[in-house]
């Protein structure tokens, strides 16, 4: 029941702010800071989400073959892979990982 | 009417594009991200989430970092509306796509509501790169049903084989979704504020982690965003930073 709950207020809430960006005026959203937030908001929940589904487990942190799996995804970034080979990468890695180490 | 003002960034190599080139371009993109609907699928399906529940996400929400995250934090046992917050801040950039989109492809009113759930992170690149307006439609439609065709078959399929799969561990499928953050992370680092929010970010996301309720941690690391504009705000005393994303440092 309450994944239906997570799952109902995230899509509606989803749907409406992609709705008002087809429909709001454009002079509201154009305020410089306003704009500034909204291209720095993404940043810093991907930055922080990257981090805790690498290293989290629970409330610990740890260090497992996630983090193995997330530094050749950053590899691949860096040689400009495309997006489905930077996660398979990082999917293959830490697959691998856990198959030596057992 | 704003005679197609906004793709300036893009280069118009002398011509009109051909219509098979636009829809190339954009079937490269839905196919290419759509196929990774699998690894959201399984995801999903190993946080425990139904079948049912995992493919009625991908149809209504179709927001990619969104729908991990949401799982993620359902999947640490963080309370459902925290968990939606989350989701749903990372939503939050669709409006400000919408709106360069909308002076894109000067939808008819009606329409709006229907293209509104394609308004992502890969429709809004494909579109804004092409030269004219008659491309640009072609490519935000190509873009939108390949991806949101292919991304709700591949999650069904995901999670259908997530119970084939059984363990989703052994197989570095919790890699997924990371790995997806990161790549959607990547180009967004452009400036030194951008770095200094995602580094700021991940001290808060991890440090916090321990003490706050789960859920809670990424809401507080969002703070890194106005955190940052204040600061760099203080510092270029009352100055207005100009056309802030390209070039500001480097």
């Amino acid at each position: 029941m309450n994944f239906w709950i997570a799952i109902g207020v995230t899509a509606l809430g989803c749907y409406a702010v992609k709705l008002a960006g087809l429909l709001v005026p454009a002079g509201l959203l154009e305020r410089p800071v306003v704009r500034r937030l909204a291209a720095l908001l993404p940043v810093a929940l991907l930055a922080a989400l990257t981090a805790q589904q690498t290293f989290a487990d629970g409330h610990a942190l740890v260090l497992d073959a996630r983090a193995a799996g997330l530094g050749a995804a950053a590899v691949a970034l860096v040689l400009r892979a495309p997006f489905l080979a930077v996660v398979g990468v990082a999917v293959v890695v830490t697959a691998g990982l856990r198959a030596i180490t057992g | 009417m704003a005679q197609q003002t906004a793709p300036a960034d893009i280069r118009t190599e002398g011509g009109p594009k051909p219509d098979s080139a636009v829809v190339r371009d954009a079937l490269g993109v839905g196919v290419a991200v759509g196929l990774s609907g699998f690894a959201f699928g399984v995801t999903s399906a190993g946080s425990g989430l139904g079948l049912l529940q995992t493919c009625a996400f991908s149809l209504l929400v179709f927001t990619g970092a969104s729908q991990f995250a949401l799982v993620g934090a359902l999947a640490a046992g963080g309370n459902p509306l925290t968990a939606a917050a989350g989701a749903f801040f990372l939503g939050v950039r669709n409006a400000f796509y919408g709106l360069r989109l909308s002076q894109v492809l000067a939808l008819p009113r009606a329409v709006r509501p229907f293209a509104a759930q394609w308004v992502i992170d890969e429709t809004t690149a494909v579109t804004l790169a092409q030269p004219t307006r008659r491309a640009a439609r072609i490519g935000f439609t190509v873009t939108g049903l390949s991806l949101y065709v292919l991304w709700n078959l591949t999650t069904f399929l995901g999670a259908l084989g997530a119970k084939a799969v059984g363990d989703t561990g052994a197989w570095g499928l919790d890699a997924a979704g990371p790995a997806v953050f990161l790549a959607l992370l990547a180009p967004m680092l452009k400036t030194t504020t951008d770095r200094a929010v995602a580094a700021l970010a991940v001290l808060l996301g991890l440090g916090l982690l321990p003490v706050l309720p789960a859920g809670v941690p990424v809401l507080a690391a969002a703070l890194a965003a106005p955190a940052a504009l204040f600061v760099s705000g203080r510092r270029s005393g009352r100055g207005r930073t100009r056309d802030e994303a390209p070039e500001e440092t480097r």
